[in-house]
Formats: structure tokens, sequence, C-alpha cells
């Protein structure tokens, strides 16, 4: 019962650390009030993704930036290999978003800030922190552990498994890829062999066409 | 025993702030013509760092890249390179910069993959109650565990490689499909052109010897 309950206390204030952490010693960029910034990310299908943003506003009269400002919201679009939007959402100043791919290739994650009052910033830009994770860098370990009371080793070895997982998946990716990139070299080759014959032919029937044009001109003009 | 699990949680929490020091942030991101995007990351003193580039699409596939260090001392300074490496130890505490330039180019966009990647990776379970070594298969998981993590890397890299590949042959695909039209078109307006120009010669040269003529 008491090693059940460490367990669960364990287990809880592990995930809330996580959550604090992941949110604070992240890397940032600035951004303008109406730029719009975009991060790619090549994946195969199956492949869950895991973002955290935070941002703050600088404020010009301390000239440091402020831990967080309410009402200012960032709105995460993510599309997928075929431009297509698979999520839309707005959120606060301090967000996280998930999605899982169902196509392979390249999805584009895009953030903005919702901010239309141009005063809110005051000149300067927004700071934002973002931490994007992708497949077996997604899972949560320590949470696995707790809630499924796994030995150390048994930790190890599932975290193994995820590992070769990913791995598995992005050989199934590239195999996919390969087979589109040999499609568009064959078919480069089939044009270039086409455009050859057919320029050579082109080249042929307009020397007849010249030739007997002239001779029935030079002929009519009495010249031959 | 209250004791001893408020102990384990406080060694539990420690470990956590330890693997909150420790990130791995890889991002790709466009970068338009003339554009230069600059990255952050706050680091405590005497971590290790490892900063890793690659230009995956655009032009002749290079970027200008710089590391500073929180007062503005250049770690790091290469100029129109495709892709580089470059590890080092935080000397100071304090917000590192690093900056992607693509400002020597004048059109192309350049999609740039960056791998910043500071400490080492976190353990798995906090170990400080440990009071023996590894036993042979925790030490086999832990090598097996690290083979996995270079194989990952070197796909990742592959991956880009091939992206790079490929955009070139569909860059090619799509010129020989413009150009060939196009070729085709000027062929036979210069022919007909030729013939055309021809006519008009001897259809002048036939008129001015006939007023003469007469």
């Amino acid at each position: 019962m008491e090693a059940v309950r460490t367990m669960k206390l364990c287990g809880l204030s592990v995930l809330l650390l996580n959550v604090f952490f992941s949110l604070t010693s992240a890397l940032y960029f600035h951004i303008g009030e109406t730029e719009k910034k975009c991060f790619i990310e090549e994946i195969p299908d199956e492949t869950m993704v895991i973002g955290n943003y935070r941002t703050q506003l600088y404020d010009k009269q301390r000239e440091e930036y402020m831990p967080a400002t309410p009402g200012l919201g960032m709105f995460v679009e993510v599309k997928d290999p075929d431009d297509k939007v698979i999520m839309s959402r707005q959120y606060g100043s301090e967000g996280r978003f998930t999605f899982t791919s169902h196509t392979p290739g390249e999805h584009q994650i895009c953030l903005h800030s919702n901010s239309s009052k141009f005063a809110l910033f005051a000149g300067g830009m927004l700071r934002v922190h973002l931490d994007i994770q992708v497949g077996e860098h997604a899972t949560n370990y320590a949470e696995i552990a707790a809630k499924d009371k796994l030995t150390e080793l048994q930790l190890r070895v599932r975290q193994l498994m995820e590992q070769v997982d990913q791995i598995q998946k992005e050989q199934d990716y590239q195999r996919y890829r390969e087979e589109r990139f040999r499609q568009t070299s064959e078919s480069t080759n089939q044009r270039v062999l086409w455009w050859s014959i057919v320029q050579t032919l082109i080249l042929v029937v307009i020397g007849f066409w010249q030739m007997k044009h002239l001779k029935s001109f030079f002929e009519a003009k009495k010249l031959v | 025993m209250y004791g001893a699990n408020v102990g384990v949680l406080l060694q539990v929490l420690w470990a956590q702030l330890l693997l909150g020091w420790a990130r791995a942030s890889e991002l790709t991101f466009e970068l338009p013509d003339n554009a230069k995007q600059c990255f952050y990351e706050e680091i405590t003193i005497g971590t290790k760092c490892t900063l890793e580039f690659q230009v995956v699409t655009g032009g002749h596939y290079d970027v200008d890249c710089r590391l500073e260090d929180p007062e503005g001392t250049v770690l790091y300074k290469e100029m129109k390179k495709q892709y580089d490496s470059f590890t080092f130890t935080a000397a100071k505490n304090g917000s590192y910069k690093f900056c992607f330039s693509n400002e020597f180019s004048t059109f192309t966009h350049k999609t740039v993959y960056f791998d910043f990647q500071v400490g080492e990776d976190p353990p798995l379970f906090p170990s400080e109650n440990r009071v023996t070594a590894l036993t042979q298969m925790e030490s086999a998981c832990v090598s097996i565990h690290e083979a996995l993590k270079s194989v990952i890397d070197y796909q990742t890299h592959f991956r880009l490689r091939e992206a790079q590949g490929r955009s070139r042959a569909e860059d090619l695909n799509t010129r020989v499909a413009f150009w060939s039209i196009g070729e085709a078109v000027i062929l036979l307006i210069v022919s007909i052109g030729q013939v055309v120009l021809l006519r008009s010669f001897f259809s002048d040269r036939k008129t001015t010897t006939t007023r003469v003529g007469s």
C-alpha cells in the first residue's frame, strides 16, 4: 500500500515537473506581429507529434520580456503533405498541440499571433519558446512507468522497442520516397527520349517542306 | 517508512530538475531570400552542446551560420556551408544565439534543418538510490539505446540528402518538359520565318528590276 502510494506520488510529481520544464527551457525565437512562422516536419505515417509553446511579450517600460500576457493568443495551423489543413486552432499565450500523421510526407506547422492591436506589440517582437517532439521523443517514459508499474529493465526495453518502431517506420517511409524518386527519374528519362524523337521528326519534316516550298516558289518566279 | 518515501520523492524531483536542463531541439524551416533567422537558447555553464545543420533544398544548398555566446563573442562562423556539426562547452551562463543567413542569395528560398543538442540525455530512471553498478542486461540496454540513437541520427541525415536529390530530380523533370515544348515552338517559328523572309527578298528584287526595265 505504502509503496503504491509512493509510486503514485512520484509519478504525479514527475509528470508535473516534466510539464513545467518542457515549457521553461526550450529554444526561442522572435516573431513580428503579423509574421507567420512555419516549420516543416517530414514524418512517416501514424507518427505522433507534440508541440509546446510559450509566448512572452516585450514590455517597453521595464525593457524586458514579461512572463505571461493574458489575452494574447497564437494560431496553430497544421497542413498535411497534400496541403490540406488537418488542424487549425487558437491557443492562449501558452499552449500544447498534438497531432498524428495519417499520410507520410512533409507536414507544415505554422504559428502566428492573433493580435490585431498593433499597440500591444509596441514596436517590439514577440518571443516564442517552441519545442516540437516527434515520434519516440514524444513518449513520456516516466508516465508510462508509473501507469504500468514497470521496473527499470522493463522500461529500458520498452524504450528500445519504441526506438526500433520509429526506425522501422522511417525505413518504410524511405522506401516510399525512393519509389517516388524513381518515378520522377523515369518520367524525365521518357520525356527526354520522346522530345529527341519528336524534335528530329520536326526537323526532317520542316527541312522537306522548306525545300519543296522554295523550289515551287523559284519555279513560279522563273528563276530555276 | 514515511521518511524513506519522502526521500525517494525528493530524489525523483532532483532527477527531474537535472532532466530539465537537457534538451534536443531539431527543426526544419524555410529561409526566404535576403533573410536571416536567429534562434536563442538559455544554457548553463559547463554544458556540452552540439549544433548540427544541413541545407535541404534551394539554390546551391548553402547557408551562412553564426553562433554567439551571451556576450556577443562569435564562437562559430561559417559562410556558404552545406552541412556542418559544431560541438562546444558553454563557458558562460546565459542566452546563446545562433543565426542562419540567406542574405547572399537574391531569389532562392532555402530550407534549413538544424539540431541543437544541449547537455547529455537524461537517464531513464533516477539512479541516485543505486548502490551496485548496472547489471549486464541494463548495460546492454544502454549500449543498444546509444547505437539506436546514432541509427536514427544517420537516418535523419540520409532522409535530408534524399530530399535534396529528389528535389533536384523534380526540378529537372519540369525543366525538361518546359524546354522541350518551348524548343519545338521556337523551331517551327524560326523555320517558317526563314521561308517567309527568303520569299520577301525575291519579291522585292523582282519589282525593282521590272521598274528599271520600263
